[in-house]
Order: C-alpha cells, then sequence, then structure tokens
C-alpha cells in the first residue's frame, strides 16, 4: 500500500514512524507477536518457529529479520517495538540488549550511552 | 459534586516492577528514582482519595492494531492485570468505579470526544506500575481507591495531538466535577519521559527538552500545545510521545495549580524518568 501526493511525517534519522502504512506492511509479524502474550504460544514458537511463522502467514522477509534475530529488519519489515519486546522476551534478550543490537553497540556500551546523556 | 485534589505523573518502565518486587529502594541504580515518591505517599496519605483515574497507554496488551482506539475508557467492575509475554507474576485484579466511568463517558462525549468504552479491559505495565509506586502493595494498599482507566494510542499514527490531549484533560476535568457525590479524585498521567526504544537512534534521551516539558506543564501547558506530533516525536523520541498522557492529566486539573514535588532522573532503564505531584488550588 502507497499514498501518494502526501507526506504526512517529517525524516527524523534512525527512526521510524510507525504508520498506517507500516501498520499494514507488518500486521502478520506483530499479530504473531501479540499472541506472545500467551505462554502457550511462546511454547509454540519455541517448539517450532518455522512452522509458527508460516501459520501467521509470515512473509520471506519477516521470516529472515526473525531467523536472523535481525531487529532492524525486523522494524523495516513493519514490526512494532511493543510487540517485538515480546518475541525479543522468548530471545531473553533485555531492552538494553536490544538497543545495542539496533545501534551496534554491546549492552554495557548501550548502557553507558544512556548514562552519559544525563 | 466531586472535587479533583490534583494530578500525579511518574514514568512507567516494566523494569520497575521487578525492582519493586525486589525492593531495590536503596540499590544505587534505583534510589535517585525511588527517591522521587515518598512525598507523594505523604500527600496520598493526608488526603485519601476516593477515585484515582489512571491515565496510561496500553503496549500490546488491552488492544491489539485489530482494533486501535485513539481514546478508551475502562468501565469495568475490576482491571486485570496479565501475562504481557514475558511470564512475570501478575498482580490481582484492581477495582473498578462503572458507576464514575459511564459519567465520564456521558460527559465527554456530549462535549464532542468520541472515546470508545471497554467493560473489559487488561492492563499493562503503563498502568499497574503507577499504581506499584503510588500505593505500595497495590492493589492491597489499604487506602488503594477505586480506578478508571483511560487508554490514548502512543503505538500506531497517528495519534493525538497535544492539543487535543490537553482538551480531552478539560473535558475530562468537567466531567469529573460535576459527578454528583461528594468525592476526592486524583489523575495519573503515566509514561514518558524522553525514550526511543526502536531504530538507529535506540537510546535517545532529551533532558532540555524533558526540562522543557516539566518547566510548562506546571504553570503554561498551552505553550506544549505548539509542539507537533512530528517534533514530539523527533525531541522526546519515539516512546516519548507518552507525553500526551501528561498532557491529559494537566487539562484535568483547571489552571491554577502548585507543584508540590518533582524529580528527574536519568536513565531508568532506556528512559529518562520523571515524577511531578501538582495539587488544584482549593
Amino acid at each position: 500500500m502507497d499514498q501518494p501526493g502526501y507526506d504526512y511525517h517529517i525524516d527524523i534519522p534512525g527512526t521510524t514512524i510507525f504508520d498506517g502504512k507500516q501498520a499494514m506492511k507488518g500486521y502478520a509479524l506483530n499479530k504473531m507477536c501479540y499472541d506472545f502474550n500467551r505462554a502457550e504460544n511462546r511454547e509454540g514458537f519455541k517448539a517450532d518457529e518455522e512452522g509458527w511463522m508460516e501459520k501467521y502467514g509470515l512473509n520471506e522477509g519477516q521470516k529472515q529479520a526473525i531467523r536472523d534475530r535481525d531487529i532492524l529488519k525486523m522494524i523495516e519489515e513493519g514490526g512494532n517495538i511493543y510487540y517485538l519486546a515480546k518475541l525479543a522476551g522468548i530471545f531473553k534478550l533485555s531492552v538494553q540488549d536490544v538497543g545495542g543490537l539496533q545501534t551496534g553497540r554491546t549492552t554495557e556500551e548501550f548502557q553507558d550511552y544512556l548514562k552519559s546523556q544525563a | 459534586m466531586a472535587t479533583v485534589l490534583g494530578g500525579i505523573t511518574t514514568s512507567h518502565i516494566p523494569a520497575v516492577g521487578n525492582a519493586i518486587q525486589k525492593e531495590l529502594y536503596d540499590d544505587p541504580y534505583w534510589k535517585p528514582f525511588f527517591d522521587g515518591y515518598p512525598k507523594v505517599h505523604a500527600w496520598i496519605k493526608e488526603h485519601k482519595p476516593d477515585y484515582c483515574i489512571n491515565i496510561y497507554n496500553d503496549h500490546g496488551l488491552g488492544f491489539f492494531l485489530d482494533r486501535m482506539p485513539t481514546f478508551a475508557i475502562g468501565a469495568a467492575h475490576e482491571y486485570r492485570n496479565e501475562d504481557e509475554g514475558w511470564g512475570l507474576p501478575s498482580l490481582d485484579p484492581f477495582p473498578g468505579a462503572p458507576e464514575l466511568s459511564w459519567h465520564i463517558i456521558e460527559s465527554m462525549v456530549a462535549d464532542h470526544f468520541d472515546i470508545t468504552s471497554c467493560q473489559e479491559l487488561a492492563v499493562d505495565h503503563g498502568f499497574v506500575v503507577p499504581m506499584q509506586l503510588f500505593w505500595p502493595g497495590a492493589p492491597h494498599n489499604p487506602d488503594m481507591p477505586k480506578t478508571v482507566p483511560i487508554s490514548a494510542n502512543t503505538v500506531q499514527h497517528p495519534i493525538p495531538t497535544l492539543a487535543r490531549a490537553l482538551e480531552f484533560g478539560r473535558a475530562l476535568g468537567k466531567a469529573l466535577r460535576s459527578f454528583p457525590e461528594d468525592a476526592k479524585i486524583v489523575i495519573l498521567g503515566t509514561g514518558g519521559l524522553s525514550h526511543q526504544l526502536d531504530g538507529q537512534r535506540a537510546g535517545f534521551i532529551n533532558k532540555e527538552f524533558d526540562q522543557y516539558c516539566l518547566e510548562n506543564i506546571v504553570s503554561n501547558p498551552e505553550e506544549l500545545t505548539k509542539v507537533t506530533r512530528m517534533e514530539l516525536v523527533e525531541k522526546a523520541g519515539a516512546q516519548g510521545t507518552e507525553f500526551l498522557m501528561w498532557m491529559m492529566m494537566r487539562g484535568a486539573l483547571g489552571d491554577d495549580v502548585t507543584e508540590i514535588t518533582r524529580n528527574y532522573h536519568i536513565p531508568i532503564s532506556n528512559t529518562a524518568a520523571g515524577t511531578l505531584l501538582l495539587e488544584c488550588a482549593a
């Protein structure tokens, strides 16, 4: 889906505005992650990642981003961080781990970066 | 008629729930954060509100993208805290106040706010963490007020404007002050301040902008309505848009408020944590 002729946003480097376009693109991925609120769905995914992604109808780009544990790619594929946080929980990643993975820092370096802004 | 006592804001970071469970109040990392709350506790103990309006943003527990209300108001007898996907222990349900909920809904729709009413609403850390911070042991604190949750969408753009959030608060305040019961009400605005969880800009915090928000929300909230939503994302970070909850809270307090306490600390988890207690003029 695209909406030509009107730009709703400004460009903010390093930031994806999660809008209708992204929400439609990422619906299947976000739906799968939303359903991780329930323990049985987390277990289902852990038991068979490929089968579980297929069940929710993820596209190939979304599947590959998950196979690669590539958070930035998941966002590019329409993932929303609030839902992806549930997936990150399955991978036992903290929000600082996730921050580090997205910014090319170790978790410790990312924590130091946070503190440096005090 | 009911009285609005004041408003309290706080960040609602999930890690806080964990720190409370482990009683890390004097831990060097946590102490500067928890030091912001004793004055709030004293104020609550002194005034003992009967009702608490908890303005928060759901993060993917109560709502999904299939139906995303811009403004949702709980109208349930109780609100369940549920697993958000991390398998953490859930708190017991929080008692609701459906008679107050429906009064607010009637009044606000009459004032042209098109809200979504929710007779079932699972509440996540955005709702629960502030309750734990303000009423230790929640929901089993003996002073625990009955509650009405109000959730605004900050998950998916377009999100409400800051001006609309302030107007929403004003209409909410009007609704509360016309509730025909001699009751005392406190309003919570939760979330923020600056933070960004996603993208190459993850970890972004903006002390200068947070201070600008903290200054103006006390005495000149109208100034903040000049901030566009895209500027809010740019300056507060992608998730710093939760500041909208503070604006909604502020609108409900009326013009004349006194600042009782304020705390600001960087970082808690990925966030600049802010706490503010504003008392309404008697």
